[in-house]
């Protein structure tokens, strides 16, 4: 069974612990407003590997990633969860961590799966009504809320992400909610909460695609740093 | 037996020079972290703070104080000078002033003479008259160099040769001054001189004989030396202060007499934590002193200076000495050699901020203290002032008592020394054979000499063929000019006090290396896996490349092209050895440029991986700018690819990275280039340069150099000051890949 691979990050110290090698998956459901890969969106083109493939590939770095690992982003990896799977079952073979990044936003008996085979996911809660996840990706927040339900059960180890957008959810409120949907789970480990930057406008401009947030300023370190110290964890 | 040694373990140090059995057998090694350091003296802030209005005005002067036009530099031709005689815990200049330097024309006349009227000076009559009856190790190198060494010397084949200035890159060992006395040393040295020559007095053993007779007088001069700044060293050295000086002396002893190009230090650090572990066992010393001891000794070493030309600094950025210290690494029997004295060399670029020199070189092993290893890490991240060199690689080779020479030349102390070699250009020789022997910058033609490559696309293995033509027409050219410099430096610019701080018997190396392998490495590539068609002049020879699609590309951990620069690392160093070398010294190679690969490239013509004609080449064994596409560690693989097996003078990598990207937090980042180095270590890389810093940074440096005065980087085996590296050199460090993976 092939995967489709967008690209591939030999070396990442920013999605999860350690120093990891990141693989970014092809295709994608949701189309955030803030997205900084919209070239990962279309599903079916990429480079195509097999799991044994992709794993060659990752030894090369074992040296590196004893205290990391490897990671698989999107785009959505969720859309092609029986390759990483396969490819992660085999990652656990060598001994190598797993860390799954994704939206939560697909959930079938691959998906199950693959979650038996994951170390750590970092689950991006996107927005924290309906109302606006519907908004601002096109898909619906119940199911991320489910997925974190079977994380739960699953007992996987959790790190939550969200991107602080100006004007968006930069706010408390959205924070409180955020504190109410997790004080659940005991399996989230950490919530991160990323800065929104505009790195991506080049990646429009050349795909000829508007950014929907040209204008929206970056967020700053310090309104991030703010909203974090109001995360109840 | 001397009383000095009281308190130290004995073995068979005592019997005979043996200053590695002396360390084995008395160092205490250090696990723990860097929390026991202690902070600069009140008396070391204000001697730095005199140091540094020093270095402010030698700035304003275009990097130059002052000059001293009317002695010959050596051990006893100044009066002692000073910083602050009454708070300077290590003294010794290398004139009667600090900063102020000494001419030394040994190496060539005319280099010395250049280089005081550059700054404003002219050489003293005294001098110039003195010269006029002797000759240099340039004029005897000219005598011999014959046509077709000075064409492939002249159109940049072969360029930076140690031909016109003194060839450095040789180790004494600093400590046997301290350990034995120099009397003992000077003992040593009668008693294999007698040994010269039993049963058959030929050549080699009547020059050695000579050789001996001029260590002995420098050991005499160095006593001497010492003796104008109120020592004896004629005995051993008896407390850590004197151990430091004692090592000094010595070091300073042979700066003043070698205007070498790399005048390393060794490996002090280790053997001088045993002086400072007896002191604190007897009282006398703590560690706020033993911190201030070490400031002031690498104070001086920061000191340091030679009289260069403008065009010898804009080669190499600044004016390096390459003061090497290797720190850390591991015993063979699988102790660490870290000691609290190696935390203490590091802790000086925060008790007197970061500085280029000493070049700090950590020996790296995966079996290094965690403590340690994370200290080195910090230290990277908020000096970029360090190198790592792999010690599980070494080791085996060179045993646990080796030293970095300059950048990346292993050698043990005081057993093994080096012919340094410079390098040739191998992006040039790739064009000079599709050319037939015709050289397009220069318009000349060298070497063999064919048609031009006759068909409008190149073929990889038409191509391959015509470059080991040229490549066994070089190497046998490269291997005979350093025979005829390093003859002549022995015989007109011999380092008669370094060679005395050496076993008589010395192993030598002939260190040879190449330029631009990334270049032809991608180059070669892109014949074989696109199509590169050749763009001719009027008069048919080829100038430029038309490259149509895509090619694999050193630096993203793809073999198709990995392999073809080992490939070329091999082949140079098997057609090198078949030709025997001086004193029959034994054949090594580099990928090491320093800085010149700016200077490289501007001498060559455009390459068929796109490079432009006079564009610059990566340095040392890096893949080309921004090539990279995986990653860093996919950047990394390549490089550790390149085998030491037949690279031993070195493979520099140099790495620049957004702090960003090591991690969100101090301590994640420091865990992560541990990681990183422990990773690229373990694949059997030799060297690597870590910068953590931002492109921004670099060009708000670049804009307003002012403003940034000891904004430090390492650039290729070595750190320089960024203000001092040439605009040219300023702008391709900017250049550079920055990996940044967000």
């Amino acid at each position: 069974m092939n995967g489709y691979i967008n690209s591939f990050q030999s070396m990442g110290t920013v999605d999860g612990p350690g120093v990891r090698c990141v693989i970014f998956m092809q295709g994608c459901p949701l189309r955030c407003v803030y997205c900084h890969n919209p070239e990962t969106w279309v599903t079916g083109t990429g480079v195509q590997v097999t799991p044994k493939e992709m794993l060659n590939r990752i030894k090369r770095y074992k040296s590196y990633i004893s205290k990391g690992g490897v990671t698989v982003s999107g785009g959505e990896a969720l859309l092609q969860a029986r390759f990483v799977k396969e490819f992660f079952a085999m990652c656990r073979e060598e001994r190598i961590h797993t860390a799954l990044d994704t939206s939560g936003c697909i959930i079938n008996d691959d998906v199950h799966d693959l979650l038996d085979v994951t170390d750590l996911c970092l689950l991006d809660i996107k927005m924290t009504t309906p109302e606006e996840y519907k908004k601002y990706t096109g898909v619906s927040l119940n199911t991320v809320l489910k997925f974190l339900d079977i994380l739960q059960e699953k007992s996987i180890d959790t790190w939550i992400r969200q991107v602080i957008v100006p004007d968006i959810n930069d706010n408390f409120d959205n924070i409180d909610r955020l504190n109410d949907i997790l004080r659940r789970y005991n399996i989230v480990k950490k919530v991160e909460l990323l800065p929104f930057r505009k790195l991506c406008l080049e990646k429009y401009k050349e795909m000829g695609k508007p950014f929907p947030l040209a204008d929206t300023p970056e967020a700053t370190p310090k309104a991030v740093a703010q909203l974090q110290k109001a995360v109840i964890l | 037996m001397f009383e000095q040694w009281n308190g130290f373990n004995g073995g068979n140090w005592q019997e005979k020079i043996n200053v590695s059995d002396f360390i084995f057998n008395n160092y205490k090694p250090y696990l723990g972290d860097a929390s026991f350091l202690k902070g600069a003296t009140q008396r070391t802030k204000d001697l730095y703070g005199k140091l540094q209005v020093l270095f402010d005005k030698e700035r304003e002067r275009d990097g130059v104080l002052d000059v001293d036009v009317d002695n010959v530099s050596s051990l006893t031709n100044y009066a002692p000078g000073y910083l602050d005689k009454d708070n300077e815990l290590i003294v010794g200049c290398q004139t009667n002033s600090p900063l102020k330097r000494g001419v030394n024309p040994f190496g060539g006349m005319r280099m010395a003479k250049n280089a005081c009227e550059a700054y404003g000076y002219k050489m003293g009559k005294k001098i110039e008259e003195e010269f006029s009856y002797r000759t240099t190790h340039n004029e005897g190198v000219f005598r011999v160099y014959n046509d077709e060494m000075r064409h492939a010397r002249h159109i940049g084949m072969i360029t930076g040769l140690p031909d016109a200035y003194g060839r450095g890159r040789i180790i004494g060992d600093y400590r046997r001054a301290a350990l034995y006395g120099v009397d003992k040393l000077i003992e040593e040295k009668e008693k294999d001189k007698n040994e010269v020559g039993r049963g058959l007095m030929d050549v080699d053993s009547i020059r050695l004989s000579e050789e001996l007779y001029q260590q002995i007088a420098f050991l005499k001069k160095l006593k001497e030396m010492a003796k104008m700044y109120g020592y004896d060293i004629s005995l051993p050295a008896q407390t850590a202060q004197e151990a430091f000086q004692w090592v000094y002396f010595a070091y300073l002893g042979a700066i003043k007499e070698q205007n070498g190009a790399a005048m390393s230090m060794g490996r002090v650090s280790t053997f001088l934590d045993i002086y400072i572990e007896r002191d604190i066992k007897n009282g006398i010393l703590d560690e706020e002193q033993a911190q201030e001891i070490v400031d002031h000794f690498v104070m001086k070493l920061r000191s340091a200076r030679h009289l260069r030309t403008p065009e010898y600094n804009e080669l190499f950025g600044g004016d390096p000495m390459w003061i090497t210290e290797s720190l850390g690494g591991m015993r063979e029997n699988g102790k660490t050699l870290v000691t609290k004295n190696s935390f203490r060399f590091l802790n000086t670029l925060y008790t007197m901020g970061s500085a280029p020199e000493p070049n700090l070189t950590v020996l790296w092993s995966e079996e290094l203290p965690q403590g340690f290893k994370e200290f080195c890490a910090k230290v990277s991240i908020d000096t970029d002032s360090i190198q790592y060199e792999n010690d599980d690689l070494m080791r085996p080779i060179y045993g646990d008592d080796y030293g970095i020479a300059c950048c990346v030349s292993a050698m043990q102390i005081g057993k093994q020394m080096q012919f340094f070699g410079a390098r040739c250009n191998l992006p040039k020789l790739l064009l000079l054979s599709i050319n037939g022997g015709y050289d397009n910058v220069s318009g000349e033609n060298i070497g063999p000499q064919m048609s031009v490559y006759p068909d409008e696309v190149l073929d990889y293995n038409k191509v391959i063929a015509r470059l080991s033509i040229y490549r066994e027409w070089l190497c046998n050219l490269y291997v005979n000019t350093m025979n005829v410099i390093h003859y002549m430096h022995d015989k007109y610019a011999y380092e008669k006090l370094q060679m005395a701080l050496h076993d008589t018997d010395v192993h030598r190396f002939m260190a040879f290396g190449v330029a631009g392998l990334s270049c032809i490495a991608d180059s070669l590539s892109a014949i074989k896996y696109a199509k590169v068609s050749v763009v001719r002049d009027e008069k048919g020879h080829v100038v430029d490349f038309e490259t149509e699609g895509d090619f694999p590309k050193f630096g993203n951990d793809d073999n198709r092209v990995d392999t073809i620069a080992m490939n070329l690392l091999q082949g140079v160093y098997e057609e090198l050895k078949k030709t025997p070398t001086y004193k029959n010294a034994e054949h090594t190679l580099s990928a090491l440029t320093i800085t010149s690969n700016v200077m490289y490239g501007k001498k060559t013509g455009s390459t068929p991986d796109g490079r432009k004609k006079g564009e610059p080449f990566a340095p040392g064994a890096n893949p080309m700018h921004n090539r990279e596409k995986n990653g860093a560690l996919a950047s990394l693989n390549s490089v550790a690819k390149l085998p030491y097996r037949c690279c031993r003078d070195g493979i520099s990598n140099t790495f620049s990275i957004i702090p960003e990207s090591l991690g969100k937090s101090d301590t994640q980042r420091v865990e992560n280039l541990v990681s990183i180095l422990d990773g690229y270590f373990h694949n059997s890389a030799h060297h690597i340069n870590i910068n953590v810093i931002n492109r921004e940074k670099l060009m708000a440096a670049f804009e307003n150099p002012e403003m940034y005065p000891n904004l430090t980087i390492r650039v290729s085996g070595y750190a320089v000051n960024f203000h001092k590296l040439s605009r040219e050199q300023q702008k391709e460090v900017i250049s550079r890949t920055f990996h940044t993976s967000l």
